[in-house]
Formats: C-alpha cells, structure tokens, sequence
C-alpha cells in the first residue's frame, strides 16, 4: 500500500492554497498507510536565503540558542523557525553547505530532513492529519509539493523512515512500491561519494536520481535511468527546485491517477485523493502508462 | 377530498411508481448502501437505484444479487460492482482497478476509463468500459464476456480461462500469457503476445459471437470481420519432459 500525492500549480493564483490543497490530498489517503507521513512544499525563493529543514526528538534542548551559536560559527546571519519537531534554518546560500556540517557538529542528535532554496519538508510517525496539523501545512503557500503516508514494508516506522527522501538540494521523492536492488545500488552511490542516513530502499531511489542529475541530467532523463537500473515495483512522485515528475514501473501495479487543468498538474495514488480539486470535475483525468516518464517545469 | 387522478399525477412526475432510490454517498456511509442493496429480496420493487457523489469511493454495490439497475452518478475506486450477480450497473464516470471482479451475471457498463485488472477473475455477465481499460484487463477470467470500446494495456487476459474478451482499440504487451480457453478478439495493434498466445482463424462461428458481443454491448458501426481472433496454442497444457532439465 502506501498513498502518494503531487500537486504542482500553473496558476500563481492557487499558490497560497498549496498547502490546504495537498494536505487534504493526503489525509484522503490515510487508510493506505498510517505509519507515518510526510510533506514537501516548494514555497517561493527569496533569491538571498537558502534553507534547512532539521528535526530532532528533544527539539527543546536541540533548537535553544542554535541560531546564535550557527550564525558565530560560520559568520553568517542565520534565523530559526521552530514548529514542533522540525526547524527550519534560514542563512545565505553560499553558507548552505558548512551550515549543514555545522549544524551536525554543534548538535549530533539533529537529523537532517533536507535544503535547498526552496523546500521544506515535515514528515513524522503517526495519521497524515495528525502530521499535518502539528506542522501546520495547511497555512504553508509555495509552487509545488509532494506528500506520502507510509504502510511500511522495507524497513522500520520511525521518522528517518516516512518519506519524502531528500537527498540533494531542493530534490525529493515520494514512492509506494519496493525495491529489490537497494543494495547494490546503495553500495555503487556509496562508491560515488553518496551519504545515506537510513537502511530504506527509497532513500536509494532519491540518491540515484540526485546522482543523475549531478552527472548533468534533467529531471527526465534521470527519472527515465531509473527503468533500466532500479529492480522492483515503484511508483514514483518527483520535486525538484522547478520542477515535478512521475514514473511507474513496466509492470505498474502500484496504483496511479493524475488530472490535468490550466491551474494546476495532480497526482494521487488513487481518484479519491484529486476529488476536492477545483474544477476536477472538467479536468483531464488518466493513468500514467507504465515505464513512460511525465514531467513538468515552471 | 378530490379524487387524485393517478395517470395525470404520474404524467406530472407527482407520484412515482417505481420511483429509482437515490443513496447520497456524501450524506451516508458506503456501508449502509451496500447493506440496503443486500437486503434486497426477489421481487422487491426497489428496482432502479442510484448513486450520488461517489467521488472514488471503493467497493460501491459489491455483491449484488438482485437483477436491480443501478447508476452511480460519477467516479468510482477500487471493486465497484465486484461479485455482481444480476444487476445492471451503470458507472457514469471512471472505475478504479478491479471494477467487475469476479462478477457471476449481470452487466457493468462504464461510461469513462477503467483501472486495471477490469473484470478480474469474472465468471458470468457482460462488462463493458466505453473508455479505456489499464493492465491486466480479464486476468483470470472465467466466463465473463468483457467488451472494451478503446485500448486495454499490458498483461490482460493473463491465465484467461473462459469466456469473450473484445477490445475495440489496441492490446498492450503480453496479451493472453499462459491462456487456456478465453477467446479474444482484437481490432487494433496487438503490443505482443504472451506465452502461448496465438491468433487464430475466425470461423463463421466466431464471427456469429462477436457481433453478438457487439450488438449486447451497444456497438454500432463496427463489423466482426474487422478483428482478429487469438487463443491459446495449448502447449502449456501438459508438462513436456524435454524441459526437465530446466527445473
């Protein structure tokens, strides 16, 4: 099982609706894994500040005084936005990447959830809706978003485990299905100089698709490598910094529906998920084919 | 009081005989839908039913046995109509996966697209999809007659046992793996063929069935003369000790 879910927006006027949309998405799908859920929002850039999303299980103890102790250590003004479990980060670009290392050095127990420019990603153990009302998503605004609640099969139901997988700047992927190549391909991404914080197989599937793009792939022809060289079922949901995409495996049992309008590109993993849509009832309504690639950019 | 003059009450809608009962999925659980529509006894005159707002709802009007009509005024989820014996069901939008599975009598007509495995299994009854069907259509179908007006995807007909399946469009890949008996007849492009799947010659007789099969099926404009009939070579049918060694 497992419940998937996408909305990437054309009409910049939908955009403050973006978390509401894809939160009711996702709590419609609840009954196809309530282990634990996750979200994505790729809200607007600000052209001067990058972020990170961190989580700890004692964000008491972790989040007090890190944003002063971050900003003397790397020399850059930075601001922390605590909701609940999660933090989210805020320095300048160019300091993203000694942040990130910092932030693991100054507080060993904080995990990182994912950076980039744009994104955020909430994701924890328990029902979409809870997840969703103590991250607050719905007030969230952005572009585009993913969302995934998880019936675990691949490994264990603790937060590193929900999804989405976040494994290079502003990407991340949503997945129901499983893999039965996670191994080798984990032990080749290794190799490349890929780090891994879980066991799970679809943190494989992120870090391949970020190592394909850091070859100098676009999002399609990343997600197109994925048929060839990933083994398993998978239905995959995609962000990037502009971009959203989909691939389903060739025998394409995991279930997958989409519809199209001029406002907006919907993923659900079933119909029921896109039923509250506006205007869904005029939309382009299909079943992405199998082993064909879909993406969009803005 | 004045006499109620039943015919002209009637003409203007005032008193209906008959009357189809509507069940709104947005006000009542699916359960107590399925319930009513399992409580139903031969000769109930609760005959015409519809369903409103089933906004993909799973398991809509599983196991009817009562030659009821029923129309479902939208989009359904997974198993509409599942172990349909006798009803006449009517989906006025799309079907998730396994619309029809296992059905025994009866009919299914979806007026959009079906999921996959359509009519999985199916042992009796005609179910048509006017739209598109996804992968697996008739998987393991025994009896069932299924007549898809557009395209059907990859794998259908896997293990088919029995019954008709007409696609009015192209096949998918692999189409009729590891048949036995299920006859299935193409008008487009078949994608491949599974293992012993073959295309057979039509024979008068299987010309006379398919337009049946049409003509049930509320197709108009199409002949039988247009498809192509494929079936099983039967080769898998018994073990064949040259292939010991390969187990």
């Amino acid at each position: 099982m497992c419940g998937i879910v996408g909305l990437f927006l054309k009409d910049k006027s939908l955009e403050p609706q973006l978390g509401s949309m894809l939160s009711q998405m996702l709590i419609s799908l609840s009954d196809r894994g309530p282990d634990s859920a996750g979200i994505a929002i790729y809200g607007a850039p600000s052209g001067n500040e990058a972020k990170i999303t961190i989580q700890s299980a004692k964000p008491e103890r972790d989040f007090r005084g890190l944003d002063a102790e971050l900003a003397k250590a790397i020399g850059a003004p930075v601001t922390l936005s605590v909701k609940s479990t999660h933090a989210v980060v805020r320095t300048t670009p160019d300091k993203i990447d000694e942040a990130r290392e910092t932030i693991q050095a100054l507080r060993p127990d904080i995990r990182i959830m994912g950076a980039g420019d744009v994104v955020e990603i909430y994701k924890e153990v328990g029902l979409p809706e809870a997840v969703v009302d103590r991250f607050d998503v719905r007030s969230m605004t952005g572009t585009h978003g993913i969302g995934h609640t998880r019936m675990a099969t691949e490994s264990a139901v603790t937060t590193m485990g929900a999804h989405p997988f976040s494994t290079g700047a502003d990407q991340c992927l949503v997945h129901n299905g499983s893999l039965s190549n996670h191994n080798n391909v984990r032990r080749e991404l290794i190799r490349e100089g890929m780090k891994f914080e879980t066991e799970n197989d679809t943190e494989v599937a992120a870090a391949y698709l970020s190592s394909q793009m850091a070859h100098g792939k676009n999002l399609g022809e990343a997600l197109e490598g994925t048929l060839s060289d990933l083994d398993g079922f998978f239905t995959f949901v995609v962000g990037t910094k502009n971009g959203f995409g989909v691939v389903r495996d060739p025998i394409a049992c995991k279930p997958a529906v989409m519809a199209e309008t001029d406002q907006y590109v919907a993923f659900g993993s079933e119909y029921r998920a896109l039923t509250k849509l506006p205007g869904i009832d005029s939309a382009r309504v299909w079943e992405p084919e199998p082993a064909t690639v879909y993406f969009w950019e803005h | 009081m004045p006499a109620i003059n039943i015919s002209k009450a009637l003409d203007q809608g005032h008193v209906q005989s008959r009357a189809s009962r509507a069940f709104d999925l947005a006000e009542l659980p699916l359960r107590e839908l399925n319930q009513a529509l399992h409580n139903l006894t031969p000769g109930s005159n609760e005959t015409a039913w519809e369903v409103l707002n089933p906004k993909g709802s799973h398991s809509v009007a599983v196991g009817v046995d009562q030659p009821i009509t029923i129309d479902v005024r939208g989009s359904v989820g997974y198993y509409c109509g599942g172990m349909n014996d006798g009803s006449a069901i009517t989906v006025h939008g799309s079907a998730g996966p396994g619309v029809g599975e296992n059905m025994m009598s009866g009919s299914i007509t979806v007026k959009g697209d079906a999921s996959q495995y359509a009519g999985a299994t199916g042992r009796g009854g005609l179910l048509v999809i006017e739209g598109n069907a996804s992968s697996r259509c008739g998987i393991s179908m025994k009896g069932i007659d299924i007549v898809v007006y557009g395209n059907i995807g990859h794998m259908s007909a896997f293990m088919a046992q029995s019954g008709n399946l007409v696609v009015l469009g192209d096949a998918g890949d692999a189409l009729g793996d590891s048949i036995y008996e299920a006859r299935l007849f193409v008008r487009g492009k078949v994608g491949s063929l599974g293992a012993d799947c073959i295309a057979k010659e039509m024979r008068p007789e299987h010309l006379e069935l398919l337009q049946g099969l049409l003509d049930r099926a509320g197709v108009t404009g199409v002949k039988a003369a247009e498809f192509k009939r494929y079936g099983s070579a039967r080769t898998l049918y018994n073990f064949n000790i040259d292939n010991a060694d390969a187990y």
